[in-house]
């Protein structure tokens, strides 16, 4: 525990030092919102159909620039080296880490909400449900990609090889988060919201502990 | 103000660090090969050999940075395959990378390991150990605005930090200046002190051979002399064919 807690507060401290990045990142999905908007052209109905897909794709794209640069100040002198060989656990780092990246892209997820009601006109019936799905979801991309940012890092070309790797391993959090942002916005009379939600734990449970066990053998030689 | 971990006995009636032969390779290059020796508690070895013959590899491994292609190395007793938490716990290496964040001030990249080492992480407890290394009067500033110099006095204070039973040192004394030097010499006697088994890798032979009790020279990867360090071949590897005959 006392790992976990050094491990979050190193992370903070690294947030805090690149809170920047974050609203670049922020810019860069609002931009993906927009497109997506300019793509589909003034069909209204079209737009808020595929609200809840935009929104998730924006984030997705939005994760791998984050998680990426996640890593450059542990790659850079190495100083993730350094932490394992105090010793520091590589559970301890990973879910210090994980965490840091969830609590980023929530945050990103939550603010490109608004966003997404503005641009493409949808309703937002249920608003805290909706955060709840996007922290689920969240959840869902930050575990794993923690891990394939943290393996592709020092790949000459980590910038293709991350979204590669990453994107065919997230499909079914994207297609659960989809679901059920979508069925948030656009009504659910069948009551399906709560098991797209169980589903979306359940991957997000496999994802975190599956992970947090792999994470060693990345990093260590 | 420096404390040891106390002194735990290894599994077995065990030397500071014994190697077997120790091999490691980098792609179809053998950077360490066969190499074996074993070292006492409490002495200090300075490691000798030109670029590239092994010195990092060597001291990286005996770190648990690295894993041995073949043989086996053990710190008081641990293997350093099998046993790397153990030999975490009773090593420090101070490496040629400084393990250092760049957007975190000298004073919170003392903190980070401080904390996961379950030390005090206060600005009290470890502005002393910045003084130490002449830094505590940029004890707020980042790191990126860092001469490479101010990092490897940063890093030796990080390593003194860990207080490891085993130091091992890669080119202490690279990037520093003059006054640098006597600092690397003063904790050398701090670690020495301490009664920790300090490895050093350098090419300042006169320098090591006057701090070191023993000497050892790698060429291309083999152990090529071990013994006393006031006897250590003036070339300390930098030329084979002036080692001492049939060691070569």
């Amino acid at each position: 525990m006392t790992e976990l807690l050094a491990a979050l507060h190193k992370e903070a401290l690294l947030q805090w030092r690149s809170r920047a990045q974050l609203l670049a990142v922020f810019v860069f999905g609002a931009t993906a919102l927009l497109l997506f908007s300019f793509a589909v052209g003034p069909h209204t109905e079209l737009l808020r159909e595929n609200a809840a897909g935009f929104l998730w794709l924006g984030l997705l794209l939005s994760s791998t620039l984050t998680l990426a640069e996640g890593f450059q100040s542990e790659m850079q002198e190495r100083a993730l080296e350094g932490l394992l060989l105090l010793p520091a656990s590589p559970q301890s780092l990973y879910y210090g880490k994980a965490l840091s990246n969830w609590v980023q892209l929530s945050l990103l997820g939550s603010a490109l909400v608004p966003l997404m009601v503005v641009l493409y006109d949808a309703p937002l019936p249920r608003p805290f449900a909706l955060l709840g799905v996007v922290a689920l979801g969240s959840a869902g991309l930050s575990a794993p990609g923690t891990l394939y940012a943290a393996m592709t890092y020092q790949a000459r070309s980590r910038q293709t090889l991350l979204p590669l790797l990453f994107f065919p391993l997230v499909v079914p959090v994207l297609i659960a988060s989809v679901k059920a942002t979508s069925l948030l916005l656009l009504g659910d009379p069948m009551d399906q919201v709560r098991p797209w939600t169980l589903l979306l734990l359940s991957f997000d449970a496999i994802h975190w502990s599956l992970c947090g066990l792999l994470f060693g053998r990345v990093v260590e030689d | 103000m420096y404390h040891l971990r106390p002194m735990v006995p290894g599994p077995e009636n065990a030397c500071a660090v014994e190697a077997s032969g120790l091999c490691r390779r980098y792609g179809p290059r053998w950077a360490l090969a066969e190499v074996s020796f074993r070292i006492s508690g409490g002495s200090s070895v300075m490691i000798a050999g030109r670029n590239g013959s092994g010195k990092s590899t060597l001291l990286r491994l005996l770190a648990t940075a690295i894993r041995p292609d073949r043989g086996t190395a053990r710190i008081l007793g641990w293997n350093v395959e099998t046993d790397r938490e153990e030999v975490r716990r009773r090593s420090a290496l101070l490496s040629h990378h400084s393990y250092l964040y760049e957007e975190f001030t000298a004073l919170e990249n003392l903190q980070v390991p401080a904390r996961f080492l379950g030390r005090d992480a206060s600005r009290g407890a470890l502005l002393p150990l910045l003084e130490e290394v002449a830094l505590a009067d940029r004890a707020d500033d980042a790191v990126s605005t860092f001469s490479a110099g101010m990092r490897k006095r940063l890093a030796l204070a990080r390593t003194l930090l860990q207080g490891g039973e085993v130091v091992l040192l890669d080119e202490p004394y690279g990037e520093l200046d003059p006054p640098g030097f006597r600092l690397v010499d003063r904790l050398f006697g701090v670690f020495k002190k301490r009664g920790a088994t300090v490895l050093m890798a350098t090419h300042l032979l006169e320098r090591g051979s006057a701090l070191c009790d023993d000497g050892l020279v790698l060429e291309q990867g083999r152990l090529a002399w071990f013994g006393s360090a006031r006897d250590l071949p003036r070339s300390g590897g930098l030329d084979p064919a002036t080692l001492p005959e049939g060691i070569a």
